[in-house]
């Protein structure tokens, strides 16, 4: 894998709305987002609606998300292009989703729907309508995901990238400023876990940092290249966007996403946890 | 623009001002309110905390804690940041491009 693999510019997109076996797909933090406005031709996954499971704490299963996949369109050998708003937090997480079920290729749009609208660049509300498909996933790759016993025994043998805010990693504050304090039982980080925000991987336009300046970041922060790494936030959406720079542009092995996250840590009877600024 | 603390702006049921630091206001241009910029809120640092979209009248809002601020904003019309010092209550910050 490597950055001109796994991202797209918003020229390279705009140039290829209408390009056969490109689908577009947006998701969103905001879900009625798309409703507003979106890319001419591209569909709608809403996060919340179509890519949890609606009883359990979990994604949709293999059925769930063929079916879905097909209602929407999608085909096997379709190149999915994934794009969003808030700086691709949540495209990163259906690329990393994607991917967990065996899509082939799969891309976002470098700097997403905030890059799109900076650039000008047009958005539709016609509604976007493709044929059904038959598309069949593959079991879930759990190489790229990690439970939450797979985190405690990370303690102290590989890479821990807790990628909140400083004030979240502290324990100072449990969601993002923006967001109400959906909150687990207790506040802090995992023990040993290094801090780097998932905005320190962006430029303020959203795009992605050069490949040289995030090695660098990571490394600076204590990243162990030699390691495996196991990524998480609060409940798994900004840990995609820190596991799509780790694996998919800067090509390190064994990266997993842990999609509990701190929702699921913070919860936990008996487990780790440790409070205040990285040492 | 960053001035003392108001308390008689809009804020959804249930806010309490006492032990936060809400920080909002309108983005404008010439007078007029833009939507649809990103307003990014940046720590005493100059570290990302948060962003919003501003709304149909230009409005945006955060929530933080007693410290300094820059409301950073990015637009099509152009670029923008006004700076606030807070402690709790709320703080109007209009930024204009």
């Amino acid at each position: 894998m490597s950055r001109q693999d796994v991202l797209v510019s918003t020229s390279w997109a705009n140039e290829n709305l209408n390009t056969p076996g490109v689908v577009f797909v947006e998701v969103d933090e905001d879900t009625a987002a798309y409703d507003t406005g979106h890319i001419a031709g591209a569909v709608k996954l809403s996060w919340k609606d179509d890519l949890r499971d609606q009883v359990k704490y979990d994604f949709v299963d293999k059925e769930g998300f063929e079916k879905l996949l097909s209602a929407k369109g999608i085909g096997n050998d379709d190149t999915v292009v994934l794009y969003g708003g808030n700086n691709n937090w949540f495209a990163a997480y259906a690329y990393w989703y994607f991917k967990l079920y065996g899509h082939r290729d799969v891309k976002l749009i470098d700097g997403g729907r905030k890059k799109w609208e900076l650039d000008g660049l047009a958005l539709t509300t016609d509604a976007t309508e493709r044929p059904a498909t038959e598309y069949v996933a593959q079991e879930r790759d759990l190489s790229i995901r990690a439970f939450r016993d797979d985190v405690v025994n990370a303690i102290g043998n590989k890479n821990l990238v807790d990628v909140r805010s400083p004030d979240e990693f502290a324990g100072r504050l449990s969601a993002p400023a923006h967001l109400p304090q959906e909150a687990a039982q207790r506040k802090g980080h995992v023990p040993g876990a290094i801090n780097v925000p998932w905005s320190k991987a962006a430029n303020e336009d959203g795009t992605f940092k050069s490949d040289d300046d995030l090695s660098k970041l990571y490394s600076e922060a204590g990243f162990d290249a030699d390691k495996e790494t196991i990524a998480y936030c609060r409940i798994g959406e900004r840990s995609s966007h820190t596991w799509f720079v780790l694996s998919e542009l800067l090509g390190n092995k064994n990266v997993k996403n842990y999609d509990g996250s701190w929702l699921e840590y913070g919860s936990l009877v008996g487990v780790p946890i440790e409070l205040g600024d990285p040492k | 623009m960053c001035g003392a603390p108001e308390q008689t702006i809009d804020l959804p049921p249930g806010t309490d001002v006492t032990n936060q630091a809400v920080i909002q206001g309108k983005i404008l241009s010439g007078g007029l309110p833009v939507a649809g910029a990103f307003a990014r809120l940046l720590d005493g640092t100059g570290e990302f905390t948060a962003e919003v979209v501003s709304s149909a009248d230009g409005d945006y809002r955060f929530y933080a804690g007693p410290g300094q601020w820059t409301v950073r904003v990015l637009s099509r019309v152009g670029n923008g940041q006004s700076e606030v010092t807070t402690e709790y209550g709320v703080y109007s910050v209009d930024v204009i491009l």
